[in-house]
């Protein structure tokens, strides 16, 4: 089980809802994933048009958790205001933290984003950091009582997989909390890599929505992580740089 | 009654007394809405009880796709 918080999930894999080319295919990408946690951005309404689709109202929401992010905010300020304004809604007390800090790469601000999860800690949110892959920025947001850590595997959007699994292993060594792998997720063998490092969960969006069948992709990320899983339980061989035959050299028959 | 509504200026009936009146008056009723009046976020079960006057500064936001 992945335990964050108050909350307990059997799905590893936490989903976005971004960029999906219609909401019937994003659907079907939801169920196959089997997800429990579906990731959202706040944003403001246009008010001059009454009907406006929404996948957020597709949903049974008693299947799901709500994880509002806080896209968006290069502040600790906005993320704040964000995250609170999300749990206006009723529907959520989770919020993933994430405040941008550089345009191009997309990589978090690590102080705005340490000072915006003190500040939803007190206010009483189970607060899940983004955060690039800083062992030392992740033991800080653990003593301050986040609730996960959720360090980038490579940029956002970019598929570029892990490009540090060093680094995220320290993530992973060094913390306590759950450890959930977030953004730069290209394929079904880096989410496994993740999991087999050690984390909890995969958070991923671009790799399925942008997929060219994203019903299929999202079944391969849940198999995917669930093989990781079971991989990492299982514990691996260690390397060696000589080979050493699988079958006996005893009992040969041939001369 | 003069209402500025996510940075637009909006002309709405003075007979307007809460946000769920403003709500359902700009056909956004059956949504999931959160409202921000004056800066003070609003909790959405609090939606009928608050009031709206001239010039309040109201912001009007939902959950969206992201990642």
């Amino acid at each position: 089980m992945l335990n964050i918080g108050p909350y307990s999930f059997s799905s590893r894999l936490l989903l976005g809802t971004g960029k999906y080319p219609d909401f019937e295919t994003q659907k079907k990408a939801v169920d196959a994933s089997e997800s429990e946690i579906l990731t959202f951005a706040v944003r403001r309404m246009n008010i001059f048009e009454a009907t406006q689709p929404n996948f957020l109202e597709m949903l049974d929401l008693k299947k799901y958790t709500l994880l509002p992010n806080t896209a968006g905010a290069k502040t600790a300020e906005e993320a704040v205001r964000i995250a609170k304004l999300a749990k206006a809604s009723g529907l959520c007390d989770m919020v993933k933290v994430e405040v941008i800090g550089c345009d191009k790469t997309l990589l978090p601000d690590p102080i705005e984003t340490l000072k915006a999860t003190e500040e939803l800690l007190k206010e009483g949110f189970i607060v899940l950091p983004y955060t690039s892959d800083d062992v030392v920025l992740a033991r800080r947001l653990e003593e301050l009582g986040a609730h996960a850590i959720m360090p980038a595997a490579s940029p956002i959007g970019s598929g570029q997989g892990i490009i540090n699994p060093l680094y995220l292993k320290f993530i992973i060594e060094q913390t306590a909390v759950p450890v959930i792998v977030d953004a730069g997720i290209g394929s079904p063998s880096d989410a496994m890599i993740a999991m087999e490092l050690g984390a909890d969960g995969v958070l991923l969006n671009t790799a399925v929505a942008g997929a060219k069948d994203p019903v299929k992709m999202a079944r391969a990320m849940k198999m995917a992580i669930e093989a990781g899983l079971l991989g990492y339980e299982a514990g691996r061989i260690v390397r060696k740089e000589t080979a050493t035959a699988s079958s006996p050299l005893e009992g040969l028959s041939v001369k | 009654m003069k209402l500025m509504i996510n940075g637009k200026e909006i002309q709405v009936p003075d007979s307007l007394q809460s946000i769920t009146e403003l709500l359902e008056h700009l056909n956004l009723n059956d949504q999931i809405v959160i409202a921000e009046v004056n800066q003070d976020i609003i909790s959405n079960e609090n939606q009928s009880k608050t009031q709206i006057k001239e010039n309040d500064k109201i912001e009007l936001v939902r959950f969206v796709g992201g990642g």
